[in-house]
């Protein structure tokens, strides 16, 4: 790691003084927040930022607030470890508590923090190669459009192919939570879907709404309504420590049988959640049967454009579609 | 493109061997029974860090390391694992992937696991870091220890100190753990021997063997799961 200063603010308006207001290129970076750190962290550690001084979160009170009442509201230094093993957190959003207890390891739970696993960088692995200049660090190409795209995306890429790695950012976009974010003009609070940006859409070098100077100050999750209930599946290549292939949130109404409503978001196969809108609309009112559950998997994957090596992950996301509704059905989650 | 690593942080005093001579003689154990080694002073601690609005330079980092207070003169980006082995001294985490991938590193910070490579040192201001250097009590291999030794828990034992602090982990939170719980415990932890199956057997001896003892006390017989 190259040196660096640390800042130590007390609030999010000293923190947020520190931040530059605008990004340089990534060498010449002039601070980074950083909560828990492990993500940041390895991405200093292999040179793909080099700032010349982080801004630690890590006395800022004011995003420590937790709440597990009428609403789930979780300040951004909320530690994955601690929502994993919040035992009303898995009765009332099982998606949020499922996708927690799914990140990483032990070791990285302890540290890392909600508003950390919603703002880390991608995976792919030209994006964390320190000599691979591509599309999102400024280059003039997605590597992965014409190389090795075992893990990027079959939905909504282009011009970059990276899928988004939070599991949180998935079960949570799945739960209608909400995201308040500081700006110049004070907070401002929007849909946590609408936070995160397609490469088309917003820049190409960043995954959501952030500015350089902004932080993510708190997540609020409504409760879900009577008879609803939710799950988080992911699909990784080893049953341990590792990031999605595939992953999906579902929650439902499910009653005498029937799916009075779904909400249904794919993780690991777009640049952002993928909120899989034509199988949604098609499952509300439909009888809870593998038949439905089949054909909501081929309306989710139906715009789905592989690059040569992840068509493998069309039908697994099918499965995991199928599965989700198999174990909500089964009455295993909430 | 080649980097200049020139400016990574310097061992000042890197005592591996002292460390490990230290150790003295146990063969199987000599990875885990250890003492400070030197580079680093016992102190009380005087001042925590938290007064300090920005830390540039050398920082002094004052926290217990396995019960010791320590105090160390870090840079800000100083890991906690550097701090250890390449200041005090105190080699048992083992530094391999260092970007939080093996869980060679692993230690715990106030009773949690964590990646000493992923944690500056500065984080450790003022708590209390546990090493599987400092599980021995009077030279006696704690539980689990004991209960790697048994089950031969270890081919080359690399892996071995990270591991062995992810199971006192779990087993100080519920020594009744079962195997399931054990292999998440141990989720974070690589071991490229492949020491899985004895590891795991050795947490739940482990188990068995922290409630026998606590139940000791009060006279009822074993623990049993």
């Amino acid at each position: 790691m190259k040196t660096f200063k640390i800042h130590r603010p007390k609030t999010v308006e000293q923190a947020t003084g520190l931040l530059p207001s605008r990004r340089g290129p990534a060498e010449i970076d002039e601070a980074r927040p950083m909560a828990g750190g492990q993500d940041l962290l390895t991405e200093m550690k292999s040179y793909l930022v080099q700032p010349e001084s982080v801004v630690d979160l890590g006395a800022v009170a004011e995003l420590e607030e937790y709440e597990v009442g009428a609403s789930l509201r979780l300040g951004a230094l909320t530690t994955l470890a601690r929502i994993a093993s919040d035992t009303e957190i898995g009765a009332r959003w099982t998606a949020l508590a499922e996708a927690a207890a799914s990140v990483a390891s032990p070791q990285i739970r302890t540290q890392a923090t909600l508003g950390g696993n919603l703002c880390q960088r991608p995976r792919c692995w030209y994006f964390r190669h320190e000599d691979a200049v591509c599309i999102k660090k400024g280059g003039s190409e997605c590597f992965a459009e014409s190389g090795l795209s075992k893990y990027n995306a079959i939905l909504g890429g282009g011009p970059s192919y990276i899928v988004h790695p939070s599991d949180c950012a998935t079960a949570l976009v799945c739960l209608d939570a909400e995201v308040t974010r500081s700006t110049k003009r004070g907070e401002r609070t929007q849909p946590l879907e609408e936070f995160f940006t397609l490469p088309s859409e917003g820049s190409v070098m960043r995954e959501n709404v952030l500015k350089a100077d902004e932080l993510l100050l708190k997540i609020e999750v409504p409760a879900l309504p009577e008879g609803w209930k939710s799950t988080y599946l992911k699909f990784k290549e080893r049953a341990s420590y590792d990031f999605a292939l595939c992953a999906v949130a579902l929650s439902a109404k499910l009653e005498g049988g029937k799916i009075e409503d779904a909400r249904l978001v794919l993780g690991a196969v777009a640049p952002i959640p993928w909120r899989a809108r034509a199988a949604e609309e098609f499952l509300a009112g439909k009888q809870s049967t593998p038949e439905v559950w089949e054909k909501a998997g081929e309306l989710a994957m139906e715009e789905a454009e592989p690059l040569a090596d992840n068509a493998f992950k069309v039908p697994l996301a099918q499965g995991l579609i199928q599965k989700a509704f198999k174990s909500l059905t089964d009455g295993g989650a909430k | 493109m080649t980097r200049d690593h020139s400016s990574d942080p310097e061992p000042k005093s890197l005592s591996r061997r002292s460390f490990l001579k230290g150790a003295g003689g146990a063969a199987a154990s000599g990875v885990f029974v250890g003492e400070l080694a030197t580079g680093a002073k016992p102190v009380e601690p005087t001042r925590c860090l938290s007064s300090e609005e920005t830390l540039e330079g050398d920082v002094e980092v004052t926290f217990h390391l396995n019960g010791e207070s320590i105090a160390v003169t870090v840079e800000p980006r100083t890991t906690l694992l550097s701090a250890m082995r390449d200041r005090i001294g105190h080699t048992a985490a083992k530094s391999v992937c260092e970007q939080g991938n093996c869980g060679a590193c692993t230690v715990l910070l106030d009773d949690e696991p964590v990646y000493s490579c992923l944690t500056l040192a500065v984080k450790a201001d003022g708590r209390e870091v546990r090493t599987a250097g400092g599980l021995a009590e009077g030279g006696e291999l704690s539980p689990v220890q004991a209960a790697m030794v048994d089950r031969d828990g270890m081919m080359c034992g690399f892996c071995t100190p990270g591991l062995v602090m992810s199971v006192t982990a779990c087993l100080e939170k519920n020594p009744r753990a079962d195997e399931a719980e054990v292999r998440q415990a141990c989720s974070g932890n690589l071991c490229r021997c492949g020491t899985y199956p004895h590891v795991f057997q050795a947490a739940l001896d482990a188990g068995r063997k922290m409630v026998a003892s606590s139940n000791s006390g009060s006279g009822s017989a074993g623990g049993g799961r």
